[in-house]
């Protein structure tokens, strides 16, 4: 590890995820939480923007809270690959020295964050759920009272399969670098009108063995609406049986005005698009109703749903592990009980 | 062409965890599986040697119980089988596992790197890009397909709405999903032949062009502050009821809470 002067390390950064020239939600959630790290820490907070022509989108990261706007902007930069946006995102870190780095942990972060880690030789804890400033120790050793130090960036996370909770610092590397998953940090109201204080970085992008060809990009089809946003999601599991029953789903979620949402094996059965999964690996969502229909519970889907304001779960194994997250649990066929309560919420409204 | 696989001996999470007093997992006291995406990458290694003619030699780091994983790789088919094992390489995090593991894999001939995409236990997928930037290697994460055209390989890496087919030359890191593939079960003569085959044991020695001050505990950047049980909200009302009784039940709640 190198021995760095921590002390020259100042500011909280943002790297700002877009594609295709627009922001992904994650960026101004993180802008949120960088606000409140940068009070704690009297610094400030600046927004990493990485692609080809994107100058125009600094504008909104100021809005939602960065006093600052870095623009690396390259005509390299105009799709997503490792290594133009790692030496980016490094060379940036290289020359201005923050002392707190975070990334989203999108399908871009979870592999742009490892690389710069690398490179720029510090520590990176992977889809954090609180970021806070504090003291590492948490506590000082008697008689090491001095070794204790002070304002480090104190990461938790979700481990082992979401059965533990760990709190990481990073005491003797800069930058503290922490991903965040979508959904986890909330964005600030907006500072309507703000115009971004925009500085413009190139560090030159010349082509190596690192640098990956394109030969095609394939989008999914856009199916329904981003299950984060949804207020009430029906969620289906294995026990639905079929992607035709989740005719039933749909017909409950239409009436409440409802998104429908799946768990794991649902996308593995090839029953529902990988956008709609929640759970660790899919996507972690809290809305104010979460419908669990035949999902049994497992902890890798809890994680990503246990946060959600009411939860109700319809299951035929009363034993079944959702039911210890549920506020209502009704242990019965999902078959029988969807379709009455469709039915009679159709009545009541 | 000469492929190594990187993998994983994990708890499997679906049973309890332990830990040691200092705040580290006690992964000795739990059953252990090989991490599901290291296994969809060793599938897809074994399809290329199948298909194109290769030697998979399996790499993994962990307590001297992990040879039970490189055991069960050669059941499926890989060649060979190194563990890296020592002391002072315990208690390491992502930034020293890969040091460790690309130590280990300096000593090796390699074309392609397959490392699954995450663990089940630290779910971070760190480990694999940073083997790949401290062997200066292109990394292509996430890869949903790997075929091999030449002296490249063409990879679907996907993203939340969409992937990309990319070309890149080898030699090259690629880190598998589970959705790659479906792994093969040992067969009956292949458990009896990977009892047969060696176990390459490497300590800290064995390592290559790595400074001790980047491995185990002392050489991770992170350091775990505090570690604990997850507390979760508890249960809340469980009815057993028929159908129309259940609606009922559930539309009163709803109706207690101002929610319809």
């Amino acid at each position: 590890m190198n021995t760095m002067g921590l002390e020259e390390y100042k500011g909280v950064y943002v790297f700002a995820q877009q594609v295709d020239n627009v922001l992904d939600g994650v960026a101004f959630e993180l802008l949120g939480k960088a606000k409140d790290l940068a009070k704690d820490l009297d610094t400030d907070v600046t927004a990493v923007l990485i692609g080809s022509d994107v100058k125009g989108l600094a504008d909104s990261l100021a809005v939602y809270g960065a006093d600052k706007v870095i623009v690396v902007d390259d005509p390299e930069l105009k799709e997503y690959r490792t290594e133009p946006y790692a030496h980016a995102l490094s060379s940036v870190i290289n020359e201005y020295k923050p002392e707190i780095m975070l990334v989203g942990a999108t399908a871009i972060g979870r592999d742009l964050g490892p690389t710069v880690s690398a490179r720029v030789a510090t520590g990176l804890t992977a889809d954090c759920t609180v970021l806070e400033i504090g003291d590492f120790p948490l506590v000082a050793q008697p008689g090491k009272e001095d070794e204790q130090k002070h304002k480090q960036l104190l990461m938790t996370r979700p481990a082992f399969g979401g059965n533990t909770i760990a709190t990481i610092a990073c005491p003797d590397n800069r930058p503290q670098m922490a991903t965040v998953r979508p959904g986890v940090m909330q964005k600030i109201a907006p500072i309507e009108g703000a115009k971004a204080n925009i500085v413009e970085f190139n560090p030159g992008f010349t082509p190596d063995n690192r640098y990956v060809e394109i030969l095609n990009i394939v989008k999914a089809v856009k199916t329904t609406a981003n299950i984060m946003d949804a207020k009430i999601l029906v969620s289906g599991g294995r026990g639905v049986g079929s992607k035709e029953n989740f005719k039933l789903l749909d017909d409950l979620a239409e009436v409440l005005g409802a998104t429908v949402s799946c768990s794991r094996a649902v996308v593995e059965n090839g029953w529902q698009p990988v956008d709609l999964q929640v759970g660790q690996t899919g996507k972690t969502v809290r809305p104010q109703i979460y419908f669990a229909i035949g999902i049994s519970g497992a902890i890798q889907h809890v994680a990503g749903m246990e946060d959600s304001d009411l939860i109700v779960a319809i299951n035929k194994d009363e034993d079944a592990p959702i039911f210890d997250v549920a506020d209502y649990g009704l242990v019965g066929d999902l078959n029988k009980i969807v379709p009455a309560l469709t039915a009679a919420l159709k009545a009541e409204m | 062409m000469k492929i190594v696989v990187c993998v994983k001996q994990v708890p499997d999470t679906k049973g309890g965890v332990q830990f040691n007093p200092d705040g580290t997992l006690n992964r000795a006291a739990m059953l252990t599986i090989m991490n599901p995406d290291d296994k969809a990458g060793l599938e897809a290694a074994l399809r290329l040697k199948e298909e194109h003619g290769a030697e998979v030699t399996v790499v993994t780091m962990g307590l001297p119980k992990a040879d039970e994983v490189l055991r069960e790789a050669m059941a499926m088919g890989a060649d060979k089988g190194i563990l890296v094992t020592d002391r002072v390489l315990g208690g390491a995090d992502t930034w020293a596992t890969s040091t460790t593991l690309a130590g280990a894999i300096r000593n090796l001939e390699y074309d392609l790197i397959i490392t699954g995409r995450q663990a089940i236990d630290g779910d971070t997928a760190q480990v694999g890009p940073q083997i790949a930037e401290h062997l200066g290697l292109p990394v292509i994460s996430y890869a949903q397909n790997i075929k091999i055209d030449g002296d490249a390989v063409i990879v679907e890496r996907q993203y939340e709405d969409r992937y990309h087919e990319l070309k890149v030359k080898m030699p090259c890191l690629v880190t598998a999903l589970s959705e790659l593939n479906v792994p093969r079960y040992m067969t009956p003569g292949g458990i009896f032949d990977a009892y047969d085959k060696e176990v390459t044991v490497w300590g800290r020695p064995d390592l290559k062009d790595v400074d001790d001050a980047n491995l185990g505990l002392k050489g991770s950047p992170t350091k775990i502050a505090k570690a604990s049980d997850k507390v979760r909200k508890g249960a809340g009302e469980k009815v057993s009821l028929a159908p129309d009784e259940a609606v009922e039940y559930l539309i009163g709640k709803f109706k207690e809470k101002h929610i319809i």
